[in-house]
């Protein structure tokens, strides 16, 4: 049987291990807050902190991931720059309907974790993966902005 | 108005659990009305954010305000909302002064509480909201609670859960029991399914998984959402389709020019039964400007979730329409409309009719086979890419006239597409079921579904094809077109983008041509000093920002929604990369919404429209082949993403006198057109057919 370790924890896995990891953090581990936007590593709402980089999860099976440290949105609150970055984004009223919010906290998290300054400019390449549909990216922009600075 | 139908206050405002419940039709899309309500409750009624809440919309329960569109949810749930809680606080003052043994104008209100000005004697705002008789009737002629200063900014309902990913969304839903659901996509609407293997429906059925057949309709259900996928992706790599001579290809634009249309002649903005307009004997400007299938492309694939228990259907669904979308499951079922309960769930931001109200249907249709379960319904991305309903392919046909002074003489335009009007709701010839698209799979007589014109104000094609500004001869003629090759829906804007960039790039021509500044151009051809005063502040903002140098340009471009919502001036600035991309750098924006009710709200539409028309201006297309779409994915249908997002200067014009305009469709249009105008004025060369994208500025290029 698979063990995963996520926000902290050794999480015994049930599904077949070729499930990709999103699959298991909503279906089998009840944690939603990683949305399922496309399922083809095309859109950025599946984004989970995997050994501190932001790493999409709606493709690549379970298995890949034993071993690494995951981090989904649900345990980004428990950090102190995903705080900072969550209260930034609250702070910029950085999400509409906010389904591709989770997958940009946790980007932008793991921008803050690697203790860089980015400019706006890399910012906004570093986002570049995510979509937003409803177009809440000036804001996005904004609140990475205060966060990283 | 709603309050006309629901002219009760207890039917806009309750209370429960020690706080206001309010009540509402519109649902939350993402555009905060919610928020928007909650702040029209706090200035009004006093009483604190955090006491109020917003009940859930249901069908059977909630008013019945019809479709969440049009940038309406402010001017008519927002005004019966104002209207009911000042209702009910000048009832409550008055119940208040009554008990507290004094007058209404010795009372002072504020944080939820009534106090008797001078002693400390209070009651509580709620309290006495309890206290009013149930048959109280909303009095239209409530005045507004004048506050001595603005409230400060709300936080927007559910942001905090947002950004901790513990905001649940119908994709989310949990129920005991509960079966996940896919369905097969087939390649065209009404496809045939020819052939199902056997041992692949074997295989499914010995892993425990449920089948589901009506027709040509195809759903695979069990326990766990991925096996479910895998299963449902198996099944559609073995199964064939008969789809008889497939879909007509070729140049869009040819064959709409082709095909044989309605046309009507509009006049102030409404399409008549009357004879044609003649076209001009001669023009000094001749275009055509056109924009291709374009998709809603939410992020999230549509999802319900449906249960079948008793003879009755519950569903959960995200549909912007609850009771049109009953009443068509209803007939599709033939079932009574009292025994289907629709309760909205938020999706993610939808832009319009996507795939809300099919997957809902599709849920209902797995869930009155498997009783008494909760199935939970997602599309896939390539469903939703594949069969969600478009905006429709629409060319804007543009000959002018100047006078001696290079101003607007005459104008003869054409606007033509199919329609808009592919929601699921009640009209002749069964058009709710016809709308619903596993009703073209089943085995049905619902008939086909034929698009009636639409005849309101400023509606689907001709939305914004009125030009605001004044020409003394107009000559307008819409021409609407049926059997186009894709199924065709309301879209964010309707008509609007196409008409706006048409008439936004004549100015940009005609002032070029009269050699005039852009923005007064416009001016002078406009009346309504509220659209001066855009302009103007528009001018002031941009006077103070360099022109883009070398290889860039700026754009303007002016449109007021619907000729009569929020007015909206702005400025594009971009850079033509080598490769021909345009890189967005800076918008300015002007908007005049009325009276301001939630300023960051508005901002935020405002942005998100800027970023929405810039994604159909550069990328978005629809393509598609003889065996159904091709744009299946983010790939194949790219969007705008971060790396291309400008800097977005937003200034608002507040009109505390003036009704509160919705805003959520007003910066689209404009947006595209000052793209438009921003590529002419870095290249030189004028782009008329969307998307602008590297390669059509490279072939402009080419052909220059
Ligand atoms: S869901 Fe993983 S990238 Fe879209
Ligand atoms: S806020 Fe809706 S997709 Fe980004």
């Amino acid at each position: 049987m698979l063990t995963l370790r996520i926000n902290g924890e050794d999480r015994r896995i049930n599904s077949d291990p070729d499930t990709p990891l999103a699959y298991v953090l909503r279906d089998e581990l009840g944690l939603k807050g990683t949305r399922i936007g496309c399922g083809l590593e095309q859109c950025g709402a599946c984004a989970a902190l995997v050994d501190g980089e932001a790493v999409l999860t709606c493709s690549t099976p379970a298995a890949v991931f034993e071993g690494r440290e995951i981090v989904t949105v649900e345990g980004v609150s428990a950090l102190p720059e995903g705080r900072r970055v969550q209260d930034a984004f609250v702070a910029q009223a950085a999400a509409q309907c906010g389904y591709c919010t989770a997958g940009l906290v946790v980007a932008v998290t793991a921008l803050a974790r690697a203790g860089a300054a980015p400019d706006r400019e890399a910012i906004k390449q570093a986002l570049a993966p995510h979509l937003c549909r409803c177009g809440s990216h000036p804001r996005v922009l904004a609140a990475a902005e205060e966060a990283l600075s | 108005m709603n309050v006309t139908d629901y002219p009760l206050l207890r039917d806009w405002l309750r209370v429960g659990d020690g706080g206001l419940i309010l009540r509402t039709g519109k649902v939350d899309l993402g555009q905060r009305i919610s928020t928007a309500l909650v702040r029209i409750a706090t200035e009004e009624l006093s009483v604190p954010p955090d006491r109020i809440a917003i009940a859930p919309v249901r069908t059977g329960d909630s008013p019945d305000e019809g479709i969440t569109s049009g940038s309406n949810s402010i001017e008519q749930s927002g005004l019966a909302q104002r209207l009911a809680c000042a209702t009910a606080r000048i009832a409550a003052l008055a119940l208040a002064a009554d008990r507290l043994g004094t007058t209404p104008d010795a009372l002072d209100l504020d944080d939820g509480r009534v106090t008797h000005r001078g002693t400390n004697r209070s009651l509580d705002m709620v309290d006495l909201v309890a206290a009013l008789p149930e048959d109280l009737p909303v009095d239209r002629d409530a005045p507004a609670r004048v506050l001595p200063e603005p409230l400060p900014e709300f936080e927007p309902r559910g942001l905090r859960a947002m950004v901790e990913g513990r905001y649940t969304y119908v994709h989310d839903l949990d129920r005991p029991g509960m079966l996940h659901a896919r369905v097969l996509r087939p390649p065209m609407m009404d496809a045939r399914l020819a052939d199902l293997p056997q041992d692949i429906v074997a295989g499914l059925e010995s892993a425990g998984l449920h089948l589901i057949r009506d027709g040509s309709f195809v759903a695979v259900a069990g326990p766990q959402e991925w096996p479910v996928v895998r299963a449902a992706e198996r099944l559609s790599n073995g199964c064939r389709w008969d789809i008889g001579d497939g879909l007509e290809t070729g140049d869009i634009f040819q064959i709409l020019a082709a095909r044989e249309a309605q046309r009507f002649p509009v006049i102030d903005g409404t399409p008549k039964k009357a004879p044609l307009p003649d076209p001009l004997a001669s023009a000094d400007f001749d275009a055509r400007f056109e924009r291709p299938y374009t998709m809603h492309g939410a992020l999230a694939p549509s999802a319900a979730l449906a249960e079948w228990r008793d003879g009755r259907l519950e569903i959960l669904t995200h549909s912007q329409g609850l009771y049109f979308l009953r009443g068509s499951i209803a007939d599709s079922l033939d079932m009574a409309e009292a025994d289907i309960v629709l309760e909205h769930v938020p999706g993610s931001g939808c832009y319009g009719h996507n795939g809300a109200d099919d997957v809902a249907f599709e849920a209902a249709l797995i869930a009155r086979a498997i009783p008494d379960t909760p199935i939970l319904l997602k599309w896939s991305r390539a469903d939703e890419h594949g069969r969600e309903p478009l905006g429709t392919a629409m060319a804007v046909s543009v000959q002018a006239q100047v006078d001696g002074k290079g101003g607007l003489a005459a104008l003869w335009m054409e606007t033509r597409g199919d329609t808009h009007r592919g929601r699921p709701r009640k009209g002749a010839n069964r058009a709710g079921p016809a709308r619903l698209s596993a009703n073209s799979l089943r085995d049905t007589d619902v008939p086909r579904f034929v698009p009636e014109p639409n005849m309101n104000n400023h509606a689907g094609l001709h939305r914004n094809f009125d030009p605001i500004y004044t020409v003394p001869d107009k000559r307008l003629v819409k021409a609407l077109v049926a059997d186009l090759p894709l199924r065709p829906s309301a879209l964010r804007c309707l008509g609007a983008p196409a008409n706006v960039l048409a008439i936004e790039s004549m100015m940009d021509e005609l002032a070029a041509q009269a050699g005039e500044d852009p923005i007064a151009y416009r001016r002078r051809h406009l009346d309504d000093p509220r659209a001066v005063a855009v302009l103007d502040a528009l001018e002031v903002m941009l006077r103070d920002r360099p022109m883009p140098g070398e290889g860039g340009g700026r754009g303007i471009a002016y449109a007021q929604y619907k000729n009569a919502m929020t007015r909206v001036g702005l400025a594009v600035d971009l850079e033509i990369a080598e490769t021909g991309e345009a890189r967005l750098t800076d918008v300015i924006l002007v908007a005049d919404a009325g009276r301001i009710v939630d300023p960051d709200g508005l901002r935020a539409q405002l942005e998100g429209g800027v970023i929405q028309g810039a994604s159909w201006a550069l990328h978005e297309r629809v393509l598609w082949g003889p065996e159904g779409r091709e744009t299946l994915d983010w790939d194949s249908y790219p969007v705008l993403r971060f790396d291309n997002v400008p800097r977005i200067a937003v200034h608002l014009l507040d009109h505390p006198g003036a009704p509160s305009v919705g805003a959520g469709e007003a910066s689209p249009g404009p947006t595209v057109a000052a793209i438009a105008n921003a590529i002419h004025a870095a290249t030189g060369l004028r782009l008329r057919r969307m998307p602008f994208d590297a390669d059509a500025v490279v072939a402009a290029a080419l052909q220059a």
